[in-house]
């Protein structure tokens, strides 16, 4: 049965306060391991062969020059990986077929994008492996290719997969085509709702594909022994998906593999899938030698799932008083190589900030030559919302109605019936939009070519299998092995806390740890801002349990009814005076004596977390437009964001700023460019421009704390929502500055500068 | 591969004269040893010169000042008396990778990587530098400008290395500016990059100027027409639209990843202007 444990109002003595995280200093000394700093005594170094065809039939591969390099110890090909079925499973906030996965790892019958595995080498020096990897002969038939998400719908449209039938279109098409599946949304009746609209506005917006941009690359290594055990350690936001999915492609037990996760440099949803991982077991497999395999930055651009490049069409109604009477949408999402983008969430969170009668979305998810996406960040959100948010900009503007206004008089609240199903419970949204409305932010004064754009979001937010062990050691301090990646987001320290609260016992008293595979039961990936969430509750729960076996100890030692101890402030007590007058005994003291009272004490949890609490926030932007060369420079930035609980207000805050900060490098510069082979021109961060700090201001937060109800200590997932409004709040504040409206991303001075050129010498719209 | 550190010019000329196969100079190494990472050049001899005294000092003479080419972008940053003559050529400097970068990267390298983009040349061209070379025949000297000739080639033969980089005598009234546009504010590379050097006379009318434009051809360019806008003028706005104007002219970029061909040609106009402004306001403080 799924766990829920209930929000209760209580003192805080730790949950709320800003201790140094368990991870700090290790991370700020470096000695933090993270994937490519694991090394074994006789590790080999295993190097892929990569596609640079954005789309060819792949006729053979030969690999009898690479075999016969001194130092080459292994090499892989398709062959050496078992068919898979069509089978789907959930890896992170975006489902994966495993017919599709094991084709990702290693091209089969085709390559599908410019850096699709091909090969895989493994030799005694990473030199040796280079050069390996360079004697592999690979015939390939090039084939057209298609990368724009319109294009791959045409009739004419280069075919990825020539089995590939749209599903979700009834009658089924005969033909195959790149449209893999359309997601339908509907509430209500659009037609009659634009009827009664006063001013209805529709309108197409682009955007490119982007990368997560996590600093660590992709780093494993795989040592497989002789009697068909493997470890595997492997920089990943989730281990025991990983391990499973190792499973399913090796056709091994999953008892037999042991993964153990690195720290993390991050991942952002693009860390939830196999990659390296199975192709290191097997080199390690046929060469008997651990191997280890880390991706270049090249690689990590060519080959790992980015964010799909989309086309949206928005079209809204709404009254002279600003209310919306119609919401319809059209979002046309890339999946890259493999069907299975975020166009069904980004479909949901569409509209979803507002309490609409008639609502009507249609998601495509369409197959074209670029690496197979992988979640990034409240996946497919930002680019779905963009255009909303720009349209309700246009609206306010043209009824007369502050921005806020108009989003407070259409705000989704407590009792919203969403139009994919769930009725919400008690939600923060106007709660951000109040808080926006006073906020001296908007008293700033604003000079020639500067404009101020705010935009919301929402997230959803996860919980799922969560697994934790709590040991109270023979001092009495205590030890929580997690189930969940921290991400680096600070989720350690957050547990730490929840557990210190709990016990009634200082923070730097308890000492949390991720366990590997093989020390707990199954725990979903850190996806969907689920972390804190549910590795929270799952912490709760292993707490209360391990103060149930402290309280029986101290009914035993006291030799009263266990009902008759309660726990308080790290201490059992008599519950009252007719108990018995006993001293409170101390963890410490428990702990000590708990060989004689019935052995080492813990607490266990094992639960699927329910009642995640949606996510919202407003944020609100100042920019300022280089009129002579498009360069836009971002003056002031302010979040606000219910997090229902602020566990560790510094690491919330921390969450804000990197959501808004990966934002604004969205909005402003990042894609992926293409040349007309197909071929990634930027895989590197010199050319695919994140934001440097000098880049952006310190970025302002507002932490508004209305409590999930379904939690204990009232958190909501806050990692997802504070990347969603940036482009939309920048494309407003770039047209409140110079009176042009951007639907294009990324909005990057060439672009600006053509815009403002094309409007006529920066005349207004 | 083979690794070679000599201690004198003489040395390091014969040992690039005599390599039997693909042989490079190695400076700061924050350019070659990137392409050697990523197969782009495999050299079997690599001659660091950065224990060649010569090539590592900054030097002045009545008012001449001499640096060597393996001097580092840190160590032109903090000289003192070289940013008060030269800031336009520290502007360039500045902007070079990070500080861990510009601790290694090199002036000569930067020149000899040729880089149509790279950031400290356009300066040092507008600054009427002039390059010591020497090689298995002997020194010679040659404007900065004529070294590089295309995205990674140079005029150098083989076995000849830059030494230094002669600065003319600096006029009093007389400022530099480097401008540079990238779309982020550091870790960047120039979209367009224009270098102002220029000197007033008495009566505040500009005497002297010279202008290069970086990341707009396939080499940075002094370009004589954008200096003869300037000159016999009092850098008013009349003449900086002229100056904008020229510089414009003078493009001839490519479409790439970091710009097109017309937003180049539009925004080397505008920071030639804007470049301009600063120099002039430069030589008007000296």
């Amino acid at each position: 049965m799924a766990t829920m444990l209930k929000y209760e109002d209580k003192d805080l003595k730790v949950v709320g306060t800003r201790p140094i995280r368990p991870d700090g200093v290790d991370k700020v000394t470096g000695r933090a391991r993270y994937g490519a700093d694991i090394n074994l005594p006789g590790q080999l170094y295993g190097r892929v062969v990569r596609s640079p065809h954005a789309h060819a039939r792949v006729l053979a591969i030969r690999t009898d020059k690479a075999e016969a390099l001194k130092g080459v110890k292994a090499v892989v090909t398709r062959d050496d990986f078992p068919e898979m079925p069509v089978e789907f499973a959930a890896a992170g906030e975006l489902i994966v077929n495993f017919r599709d996965v094991t084709r990702n790892m290693m091209a089969r019958e085709k390559v599908l994008y410019d850096g699709h595995p091909v090969a895989a080498v493994a030799a005694t020096s990473d030199a040796v492996a280079r050069r390996a990897a360079r004697l592999i002969e690979v015939d390939y038939e090039v084939l057209p290719h298609v990368i724009d998400p319109v294009q791959a719908m045409a009739e004419d449209a280069p075919l990825l997969h020539e089995e590939q039938i749209t599903e979700g279109v009834d009658p089924a098409p005969e033909k195959p085509s790149n449209l893999a599946k359309v997601f339908n949304f509907a509430k209500g009746d659009v037609e009659k709702g634009f009827a009664e609209a006063d001013l209805v506005i529709e309108r197409e917006f682009n955007t490119k594909p982007v990368h997560q941009g996590y600093i660590e690359p992709q780093a494993s290594l795989a040592s497989y022994t002789e009697d068909g055990q493997v470890e595997v350690y492997t920089a990943t936001q989730g281990h025991f998906v990983i391990r499973a999915q190792c499973a399913k492609l090796l056709q091994m037990d999953i008892s037999k593999i042991r993964v153990i996760p690195t720290e993390l440099g991050g991942g952002f949803g693009g860390k939830n899938n196999v990659y390296l991982e199975p192709l290191a077991i097997v080199l390690s497999r046929k060469s008997n030698r651990p191997v280890k395999m880390t991706m270049s930055r090249e690689d990590v651009f060519r080959s790992t799932g980015p964010t799909s490049g989309a086309h949206t069409r928005i079209k809204i109604g709404c009254r002279k008083d600003g209310r919306i009477t119609a919401a319809e949408a059209q979002l046309d999402f890339q999946a890259g190589a493999f069907a299975g983008s975020s166009v069904p969430m980004a479909s949901m969170c569409t509209f979803t900030r507002y309490d609409l009668e008639n609502v009507k979305v249609t998601g495509n998810d369409i197959t074209v030559n670029r690496p197979k996406v992988a979640a990034y960040r409240a996946p497919g959100a930002p680019i779905s919302i963009f255009g909303v948010e720009s349209i309700l900009d246009e609206m306010a503007i043209e009824l007369g109605i502050d921005p806020i206004e108009l989003r407070m008089r259409n705000a989704a609240k407590e009792g919203t019936q969403t139009y994919y199903g769930p009725t919400f419970g008690p939600i923060g949204y106007e709660d951000t939009l109040k808080k926006a409305l006073e906020h001296p932010h908007l008293k700033e004064p604003l000079g020639p070519d500067q404009g101020r754009g705010i935009a919301t979001g929402f997230w959803f937010n996860i919980g799922k299998e969560t697994t934790t062990t709590l040991n109270v050691n023979e001092d009495g301090t205590v030890t929580v092995i997690l189930g969940t990646i921290d991400v680096a987001g600070g989720s350690r320290a957050a547990m730490a806390m929840m557990v210190a609260e709990e016990l009634g016992i200082d923070v730097d008293r308890v000492r949390p740890q991720i366990g590997d595979t093989q020390a707990l039961g199954f725990n979903f990936v850190t996806a969907g801002s689920r972390g804190t969430f549910a590795s929270g509750m799952a912490v709760t729960v292993a707490a209360r349990k391990a103060i149930d076996t402290m309280r029986e100890r101290a009914a035993r030692t006291w030799d009263v009814p266990v009902d008759g101890v309660v726990w308080e402030d790290g201490h059992a007590r008599p519950a009252s005076s007719n108990v018995g007058e006993f001293e409170p005994l101390s963890i410490a003291e428990i702990a000590r004596k708990s060989g004689m009272t019935g052995g080492p004490i813990a607490g266990h949890a094992e639960i699927t977390a329910e009642g995640a609490g949606p996510g919202f926030g407003t944020h609100i932007v100042d920019v300022e437009v280089d009129r002579k060369t498009g360069l836009v420079k971002i003056l002031r930035y302010t979040v606000i964001q219910d997090t229902g609980k602020a566990i560790h207000p510094a690491y919330v805050e921390g969450q804000f700023q990197g959501g808004a900060v990966q934002g604004i490098g969205w909005a402003l510069n990042e894609e992926y460019i293409y040349d007309e082979n197909g071929t990634l021109q930027n895989p590197g961060f010199l050319d695919y421009r994140v934001p440097v700090a000098s880049d952006v201001p310190f970025i302002g937060t507002e932490i508004v704390e209305v409590p999930n109800p379904n939690h204990p200590y009232g958190v909501r997932g806050i990692g997802e929502v504070p990347i969603i409004p940036p482009i939309a709040a920048i494309s407003n504040a770039i047209h409140d500055a110079i009176g042009i409206r951007l639907r294009e991303q990324p909005m990057s001075p060439p672009k600006v500068l053509k815009a403002i050129r094309e409007a006529g010498n920066g005349a207004a719209e | 591969m083979r690794y070679e550190a000599p201690g004198s010019l003489d040395a390091a000329t014969r040992l690039l004269a005599d390599a039997e196969g693909a042989a490079r100079v190695l400076a700061g190494g924050t350019d070659l040893l990137i392409q050697m990472r990523g197969d782009i050049v495999e050299p079997e001899l690599l001659v660091d010169i950065k224990n060649i005294d010569e090539m590592r000092e900054i030097a002045e003479e009545q008012g001449r000042f001499r640096i060597g080419a393996a001097v580092t972008g840190m160590e032109i940053m903090e000289h003192e008396a070289f940013n008060a003559a030269w800031p336009g050529i520290v502007d360039g400097a500045k902007l070079i990778g990070s500080i861990q970068i510009r601790g290694r990267a090199t002036l000569g390298g930067n020149l000899c990587n040729a880089s149509p983009a790279a950031d400290s040349v356009p300066a040092l061209i507008a600054a009427g530098a002039v390059a010591s070379v020497i090689g298995p025949d002997g020194r010679r000297s040659a404007p900065v400008e004529e070294i590089a000739t295309g995205p990674g080639q140079t005029s150098l033969k083989t076995g000849e290395i830059v030494v230094s980089f002669d600065l003319p005598e600096r006029p009093p009234r007389s400022g530099d500016a480097y401008l540079r546009f990238t779309p982020r504010t550091e870790m960047d590379i120039a979209v367009v990059g224009v270098g102002v050097n220029l000197t007033l006379d008495g009566s505040g009318v500009c005497s002297a100027a010279r202008v290069s434009l970086g990341a707009v051809a396939e080499r940075p360019l002094s370009v004589e027409e954008a200096a003869a806008a300037l000159v016999g003028t009092r850098v008013d706005d009349d003449a900086l639209a002229k100056l904008s104007k020229a510089a414009s002219e003078a493009c001839r970029p490519i479409d790439d990843k970091r710009g097109t061909k017309e937003f180049r040609i539009e925004v080397a106009g505008v920071l030639a202007e804007r470049a301009a402004r600063i120099a002039l306001e430069r030589a008007e403080q000296r």
